[in-house]
């Protein structure tokens, strides 16, 4: 009788331990992350100032999106972003095939490389705004080597988003050399060496035998590069704050902006939205490759 | 080897090639060293001009003691709090992830799949998703301007990428060793503390330097959770002081290397697990 009972709880465990080993990760991922998901589009479609009842205004918010300027150009600026950060994996592989030598110290010189990827996007965001800085800046310096007037990038409306985005590919290229180095010691010798008896070398090699085995890397190394680049935030946040007169706005920033110093928790929450549904087409693609290699 | 071996090239090819990595260094850490430069720089330096020649004096003491005394700047008090936001967070993540990876690897229940993409998606979504909901919680529960409340964000945010970084490496342990264990009478507890866990030891160090990076660099979290000195983080903090320092730029230099110090540390001690954690586990070596 006890040993019957006995193993009715060994079995239970047994039986019960998908769940209770999953439940803390799910309860904080669902309350922290998942819940609130829906919680925003929920306000999306409200009126709200963040305290008093929030009002319902159906799609009424993101109506008013189509017809705001700032949206507009932010969502430009978003586009904007993404094409330009997408030198960030041709760098990456550049310096990868450039580095992937034998020599001696090139595993110190190597790891320098990677350096900029740790450093945060705040400290980035400073080095950058004071190498841009028109009076005491590197890049005024230079400026003045060649007899030319220096040209204030962050103060200039035109310029701003792409000096930002600059700051934003350096340590992004650092993360997509890493990816790349990595792969590039996994490429099969044989087939290289077999390559190269055969005649084919350089850019002929590069496209059809080593680009193909870089697949992988690349396909995470444009992943992160489009996540990060429509997350632009940080470097916005420091160097410009959206300016000049609202010439860098992104979506996270507009956002943020709208809710925070506004109070439009409504309207916020639609841009917010948006963002979402952009970045679920490319967090769609990645996991279809990542589920489609589990089967 | 691709591209073809330089060592195979004769002597003036090799020496031009050793020559060009060390100028492409220099060139892409050029920011880096400009601001390694004007930490040690004094403030007199600054004001006449000199920002980029020969420092006139080394005032390394003079300016990181500045940054870190508590009298003249709270710079000690951000750093000590990222500190206490992101090293407990790292731990609870990798622990309840590391139950959760086990859970999603080792047993076939229906919806695994779909929880498993959940966690991955879940690490990607953009952070202003969940702005207003996570902050009207925070300020409706006491968490709001508290160390303890962004370091569980963090934990939870932080789960998705654990989970599926970790549930990749458990897939890939050896099933017998779990049904061995069971044919034993071992309980499922008791086989995750005794097999699985010290067989996770070398993805658990990847996965420790990559979230405590993610963590310690934090902006967002940090300038939406937190709004006074006593939960601010250093990255946070050296934002607002830019503010103040306006022209000190030695001393934003300074503050800067501190707060890119801590995961320059852990990247260069654990460099080769912080790699294998960075490919996401799709990058085969």
């Amino acid at each position: 009788m006890k040993q019957a009972a006995q193993y009715k709880l060994y079995r239970m465990q047994h039986k019960l331990a998908p769940l209770y080993f999953l439940l803390p990760a799910l309860l904080l991922f669902g309350v922290f992350v998942l819940f609130p998901i829906f919680q925003s589009i929920w306000i999306s479609l409200h009126k709200w100032d963040g305290f008093g009842p929030m009002k319902w205004v159906g799609i009424n918010n993101y109506v008013r999106l189509i017809g705001d300027a700032r949206f507009i150009s932010s969502l430009k600026n978003n586009g904007l972003w993404l094409a330009l950060m997408m030198l960030a994996p041709v760098f990456g592989l550049a310096l990868a095939l450039f580095l992937n030598q034998q020599v001696k110290g090139i595993r110190v010189i190597k790891s320098l490389f990677f350096f900029p990827f740790v450093i945060n996007l705040v400290v980035i965001g400073l080095i950058f705004s004071w190498f841009y800085n028109p009076d005491l800046g590197l890049l005024a310096e230079i400026f003045k080597i060649f007899g030319l007037k220096p040209i204030p990038i962050l103060a200039d409306e035109n310029l701003a988003t792409y000096g930002i985005i600059l700051a934003g590919i350096w340590p992004q290229t650092a993360y997509c050399l890493i990816l790349y180095l990595t792969g590039l010691t996994g490429v099969n010798v044989q087939i290289v060496e077999a390559g190269r008896i055969d005649g084919a070398g350089g850019i002929k090699m590069l496209r059809h035998v080593i680009l193909p085995q870089l697949r992988p890397a690349t396909i995470v190394a444009l992943t992160v590069t489009v996540i990060g680049s429509l997350r632009s935030f940080d470097l916005i946040a420091i160097m410009t704050a959206g300016g000049p007169w609202g010439s860098s706005y992104v979506l996270a920033y507009h956002m943020y902006d709208e809710a925070i110093f506004n109070y439009k928790m409504g309207y916020g929450a639609a841009i917010a939205v948006v963002l979402f549904l952009v970045m679920t087409v490319f967090i769609g693609l990645f996991l279809k490759n990542i589920i489609s290699s589990e089967k | 080897m691709f591209p073809a071996p330089i060592n195979r090239k004769p002597l003036p090819v090799r020496t031009l090639y050793v020559f060009a990595v060390i100028v492409i260094l220099i060139i892409f850490l050029l920011p880096l060293a400009a601001i390694l430069l004007t930490s040690i720089r004094p403030g007199s330096d600054i004001s006449s001009g000199n920002y980029w020649g020969v420092p006139s004096r080394f005032a390394l003491i003079e300016n990181y003691g500045e940054v870190f005394n508590p009298a003249r700047s709270p710079m000690l008090r951000y750093f000590v709090n990222s500190a206490l936001i992101t090293i407990p967070a790292v731990f609870v993540a990798i622990l309840i992830s590391s139950m959760a990876g086990f859970s999603l690897a080792v047993y076939r229940f229906k919806g695994r799949i779909a929880l498993y993409a959940m966690f991955i998606a879940g690490n990607f979504i953009p952070y202003q998703i969940l702005m207003i909901p996570v902050r009207t919680m925070f300020v409706k529960f006491g968490l709001f301007d508290t160390i303890f409340g962004l370091a569980l964000f963090h934990t939870a945010f932080q789960t998705g990428f654990a989970t599926f970084f970790l549930r990749n490496f458990i897939v890939t342990l050896p099933y017998s060793l779990i049904e061995s264990a069971r044919v034993e009478g071992a309980t499922e507890i008791r086989i995750f503390r005794s097999i699985i866990l010290p067989l996770l030891r070398p993805a658990l160090a990847s996965l420790g330097v990559l979230l405590f990076t993610f963590i310690w660099n934090d902006f967002f979290w940090a300038l939406t959770l937190v709004q006074s000195d006593k939960a601010r983080p250093i990255t946070f903090g050296l934002s607002a002081l830019k503010g103040q320092w306006l022209i000190s730029w030695n001393l934003i230099a300074a503050g800067s290397v501190i707060a890119a110090l801590p995961s320059v540390i852990v990247f260069f001690i654990l460099q080769k697990q912080f790699i294998a954690g960075l490919t996401l586990g799709g990058v085969k070596e």
